[in-house]
C-alpha cells in the first residue's frame, strides 16, 4: 500500500523532488514519529507540543476511539476497554502472555493472536496500534501538508517473525509504505552517530516499558553490522511498576495487587510509576492511591525501590552477559554503552553499566526519542533522499529457525544471528514405504524440542509419487528477507511436486483479513475503499514509472535496441493504463508485466554493480 | 508419525543457486571464492573477506533499492542472500573446507559415516568424561581452554593438508572435518553447562 505524492495527469513530476520519510517507534508504553528536516532529526509533536504519544487506545461509547493521552487519562476510569501496552500482544497467544492475570482485560483466547473484548467488540494488537500508527500518519502528514512516501518502523531486536509480521500488518492497515523494519537499538545507535565515529564494538541497552533489549553491534565505515542480541521481550518498566506496587501494599498489610479491582489495581500501578520515576531524581517520595474508598500515602525511600527491583536489575544484567558469551567478547572490549527508554533514567541500571562496562554509558540524547530519531535517519536514507552509500544496515536474525523432525525433535535450518537477507535449504526424505505427502512443521527458537520452540506455520507438501522409504528427496527452502520475515518452500527433486507458504497465515493475518477489518469500519480508514485502492495502483504505477526511467538513465546503456523498445513499450503501457483504467486489477497488472519485462536488466544491472564494488569503485578497500 | 520430515544424509550443495536458478544470471552462480576475488584454498584472510564482503553488500542489499522497481528489488534480494551464504562458508574454516572437498567431488557424508579413529574416540570419550564430573565454572573453563587448543592445532594440520600438499587427498580432508564436527558439537555442549553454572 504505498502512499506517496501523485502528480496531475500531463505534469512532469520533478524526480528530484525530496521524498517525505518517517520514523516510527512503536513502543509497549509510548510512540512516536520523527522525520529529517533541513538535514537533522526530529520528533514531530501534536498540535498541543507533545513528541509522545500514549500506546492506549480507548473504545467509547458509540464506536468512537480515544487514541494517547485522552485513552491514559480515562484509563483507570474505563480500564477495560483502554488497550495499553499492546504491543506485549503483537503476535501472541494467551498463554505466550506472562502475568496475564493481573491485567484489567477480558482476554479471548483466539487461535492465532489474542484479543481483548472492548464495548467495541473484539480488538487484536494488530488492530489497536494500527489506530496509534494512523495518528502518527495523520500527524505526519499534517506537519508536512503532504502524504508520506514511506514509514520505518522499529521493533525490538527480539521480536520473532510473527510479532514482526504483526508489526507489519498493523501498518498495512494504518495505510503506511513500510520501508523497513528495523530494530530498535540499531535506531538508536544511528541516532548517536555511531556509524559515522570510532569503529569498534558497541552494546545498546534497551529497557522500555515493556521490553528489554540488548544488542551488540560492530560498526566500521558505513556499515552496521548486529553480532548477538538477545533480552526478553516481556520484561520493562512496567514490571519494575508492578513489583514496587506489591511491595508496598505488602508493607502496609494491603490487599495484594491480583485482588484489587482492575480500577483500583491500574490506581496502584500509575501512582507506583509516578513515585519510580520521581525516585530517579530524589532519594525518597510518597506514593498515594485509594483502595475501597480508603486514600494511602505511603514513603518509599530509593533503596527501598532498588530493593525490591533488583531481581529485575540482575535478570537484565544476566542476558547481556549471555549476549557477550554469544559474541565471545568480554565486556572491556566494548567501546560504549548506548541507553534507551525511559527506565534507563533508574539511577541503579545507569550505575550497574557502568560497573560492568567500567566507563559512564551514553545518555546524552532523550532516551524516550532516540529510536525514533534513528529511524527517521534510516528512512531518509531509503527514501534516496541521501546520496547512497552514506549508510548500509546488515542486520540478522534474532532466533535460529527449524524444522520439526521425526520424535519431535527441531532440525534447525537458519541459524540465529545470520546476516540478512538469508536463504538456506535442506534435504528430507520419506520415513515409510509409499509415502505421498510430508508434514512441514515450520518453528523457531533455540530449544531442541519442538514443544519448547515457536510454531510458526504448518503446511503439507502433497502428491509425492509413492517410492521405497528414503528414495524421495525433498528439499525445503527458507529465506528471510530484509525486514527479517520468513517464507518457506518445500519442493520433491525426483518429481518437481511444490509447495510454499510465507510465513503468515498461522499468526499474522491474511491479507483477506486485512480487507475485512478495513471494510468493518476500522476508525481512521479511508471511507471509501474502491477509490482508495484506484489511488494506490495509480501511485504504485507512478512509483515503478519513475524508477524504470531512472534505472534507464544510469545504465541504459546495457540494452540492446530492440529489448530498450520492448521496456520502453512497457512503461508506455503503464502509464495509459494508469490514466485510462478505472480499476485497479488492469493496472497492476501493467505494473508485474513491466516488472517481469525488466528483470533481465535488472540483473545486468547488479552484475555491473557488483562488478564496480569488486573493483573498488564504490567503497574504499579497508 | 508416519508423514513426519527424515533428515537425509547429503546437504544440498548451491541450494540457494538452485532455488532460484530460473532468474540467476552466470555471475550469481560463481564459486564464493569467484564472488569474493579470493584465491581458491583453505586460508583466507578475514580482514579482505571482511571488506569485500561490506563491498558487495554495499552494491547489492535491498535497502539500496529501496525506491527501485520490483524486479531490481528480486534480483538485490537474491544477491544478498547469495553474498550472504558465501560469506557464511567462507568465515567459518569447517564450512569452508567443506566447500573446497564439494569443490573437488567429496561429499563430507557428515550424517552417515560415522568411522572414526580409535585414537580421536578414546579422546572424545575422555573430554566427556571430564566435562560430566567438572562442577565448577573453573574447571569447565579450563576443559574449554584444552579443547580449544586441540581444535586450533587441527585447524592447522587441515590447511597443511589442503594448502600445503601438492596433491591433495580430499577423502583424508573429509575425515579431518567430520573430526572437527565432533569437536564443535563438544564444544557447544560446554557452553551449554557454562550457561548452566554461571
Amino acid at each position: 500500500m504505498a502512499l506517496l505524492q501523485i502528480s496531475e495527469p500531463g505534469q512532469a513530476p520533478d524526480p528530484h523532488q525530496r521524498r517525505i520519510a518517517v520514523g516510527i517507534d512503536l513502543g509497549t508504553t509510548h510512540s512516536l514519529v520523527a522525520a529529517v528536516r533541513h538535514g537533522v532529526p526530529e520528533c514531530l509533536p501534536d498540535e498541543d507540543g507533545r513528541a509522545i504519544l500514549p500506546s492506549a487506545v480507548r473504545y467509547t461509547e458509540g464506536g468512537g476511539r480515544q487514541i494517547g493521552h485522552a485513552a491514559l487519562a480515562a484509563q483507570a476510569d474505563d480500564a477495560e476497554n483502554t488497550v495499553v501496552s499492546a504491543k506485549r500482544f503483537m503476535g501472541r497467544t494467551l498463554a505466550d502472555v506472562a502475568g496475564h492475570q493481573r491485567l484489567p482485560y477480558r482476554f479471548v483466547d483466539q487461535p492465532g493472536m489474542v484479543g481483548v473484548r472492548t464495548r467495541d467488540g473484539v480488538k487484536t494488537a494488530v488492530e489497536v496500534s494500527a489506530e496509534i500508527l494512523a495518528t502518527l500518519r495523520f500527524r505526519a502528514e499534517d506537519t508536512f501538508d503532504d502524504d508520506l512516501y514511506g514509514a520505518v518502523i522499529t521493533v525490538p531486536a527480539y521480536f520473532d517473525d510473527a510479532q514482526r509480521q504483526a508489526t507489519k500488518d498493523a501498518a498495512q492497515l494504518a495505510g503506511l509504505n513500510v520501508l523497513r523494519l528495523i530494530n530498535e537499538p540499531t535506531a538508536a545507535a544511528i541516532a548517536y552517530g555511531l556509524d559515522q565515529g570510532v569503529e569498534g564494538l558497541y552494546a545498546v541497552y534497551d529497557l522500555g516499558g515493556g521490553t528489554f533489549d540488548i544488542s551488540l553491534l560492530r560498526l566500521a565505515r558505513g556499515v552496521f553490522e548486529v553480532v548477538a542480541t538477545g533480552g526478553d521481550s516481556a520484561l520493562g518498566g512496567d514490571d519494575y511498576d508492578q513489583r514496587l506496587a506489591s511491595a508496598l501494599l505488602q508493607r502496609a498489610g494491603l490487599k495484594a495487587l491480583e485482588a484489587l479491582s482492575p480500577r483500583e489495581r491500574r490506581n496502584v500501578q500509575t501512582a507506583a510509576r509516578r513515585g519510580k520515576e520521581a525516585l530517579s531524581e530524589s532519594t525518597a517520595t510518597t506514593v498515594s492511591f485509594e483502595i475501597d474508598g480508603q486514600a494511602h500515602a505511603l514513603e518509599v525511600t530509593r533503596a527501598e525501590f532498588e530493593a525490591a527491583t533488583a531481581e529485575l536489575t540482575a535478570t537484565t544484567l544476566r542476558l547481556l552477559k549471555r549476549v557477550l558469551r554469544d559474541a565471545k567478547v568480554s565486556a572491556d572490549a566494548v567501546q560504549g554503552v548506548v541507553m534507551v527508554g525511559g527506565s534507563t533514567r533508574m539511577p541503579a541500571v545507569r550505575e550497574a553499566m557502568a560497573t560492568l562496562f567500567g566507563r559512564p554509558p551514553l545518555t546524552n540524547l532523550n532516551p524516550d526519542e532516540v529510536v525514533a530519531l534513528g529511524a527517521a535517519i534510516q528512512a531518509n536514507a531509503l527514501a534516496g533522499n541521501t546520496a547512497s552509500g552514506d549508510l548500509l544496515l546488515l542486520d540478522v536474525t534474532p532466533l535460529s529457525l527449524g524444522l520439526e523432525t521425526m520424535g519431535g525433535l527441531v532440525e534447525r535450518v537458519i541459524e540465529r544471528n545470520s546476516t540478512i537477507p538469508t536463504a538456506k535449504a535442506q534435504d528430507f526424505t520419506t520415513f515409510k514405504d509409499g509415502q505421498t505427502a510430508m508434514a512441514v512443521h515450520v518453528v523457531q527458537g533455540e530449544r531442541e524440542l519442538v514443544s519448547e520452540c515457536r510454531s510458526l506455520a504448518r503446511f503439507e507438501l502433497r502428491g509425492i509419487p509413492p517410492m521405497v522409504a528414503g528414495a524421495a528427496r525433498i528439499r525445503v527452502t527458507f529465506q528471510v528477507d530484509a525486514d527479517g520475515l520468513l517464507s518457506v518452500g518445500a519442493k520433491e527433486l525426483t518429481s518437481g511436486v511444490e509447495a510454499a507458504i510465507v510465513v503468515k497465515p498461522s499468526y499474522g493475518l491474511t491479507d483477506e483479513q486485512v480487507a475485512t477489518m478495513l471494510k468493518e469500519g476500522f476508525a481512521t480508514a479511508e471511507s471509501d475503499m474502491a477509490a482508495r485502492s484506484l489511488r494506490e495502483a495509480q501511485v504504485e504505477a507512478q512509483r515503478m514509472v519513475l524508477a524504470t526511467e531512472s534505472a534507464l538513465a544510469a545504465d541504459g546503456d546495457l540494452l540492446e535496441a530492440a529489448e530498450r523498445a520492448a521496456i520502453d513499450a512497457l512503461v508506455a503501457r503503464v502509464q495509459a493504463t494508469a490514466r485510462d483504467a478505472g480499476e485497479p486489477r488492469a493496472i497492476e497488472a501493467a505494473v508485474e508485466a513491466l516488472a517481469q519485462g525488466t528483470e533481465g536488466f535488472a540483473a545486468a544491472r547488479m552484475n555491473r554493480g557488483i562488478r564496480d564494488a569488486l573493483a573498488g569503485r564504490n567503497v574504499n578497500e579497508i | 508419525m508416519d508423514d513426519g520430515l527424515r533428515r537425509t544424509s547429503r546437504p544440498p550443495e548451491g541450494a540457494n543457486a538452485a532455488a532460484h536458478g530460473a532468474e540467476a544470471s552466470l555471475s550469481i552462480r560463481a564459486s564464493d571464492f569467484e564472488l569474493f576475488g579470493l584465491p581458491e584454498q583453505f586460508a583466507v584472510d578475514l580482514a579482505r573477506l571482511d571488506a569485500k564482503w561490506k563491498q558487495l553488500q554495499g552494491a547489492a542489499h535491498p535497502d539500496r533499492f529501496a525506491t527501485e522497481t520490483a524486479a531490481a528489488q528480486r534480483v538485490a534480494m537474491q544477491w544478498a542472500v547469495r553474498i550472504n551464504e558465501a560469506y557464511r562458508r567462507l568465515k567459518n574454516p569447517l564450512a569452508r573446507a567443506a566447500y573446497l572437498c564439494s569443490l573437488h567431488g567429496v561429499d563430507l557424508e557428515a550424517e552417515s559415516n560415522t568411522a572414526m579413529p580409535p585414537a580421536f574416540l578414546m579422546q572424545q570419550m575422555e573430554w566427556r568424561d571430564a566435562l560430566s564430573e567438572a562442577a565448577t565454572l573453573d574447571a569447565v573453563d579450563a576443559l574449554a581452554d584444552e579443547v580449544a587448543a586441540s581444535r586450533d592445532a587441527t585447524l592447522k594440520s587441515l590447511q597443511a593438508q589442503i594448502d600445503g600438499a601438492a596433491h591433495v587427498d580430499w577423502r583424508a580432508v573429509a575425515g579431518t572435518v567430520r573430526g572437527l564436527m565432533f569437536v564443535d558439537r563438544f564444544m557447544s555442549d560446554i557452553d551449554k553447562r557454562v550457561d548452566a553454572l554461571s
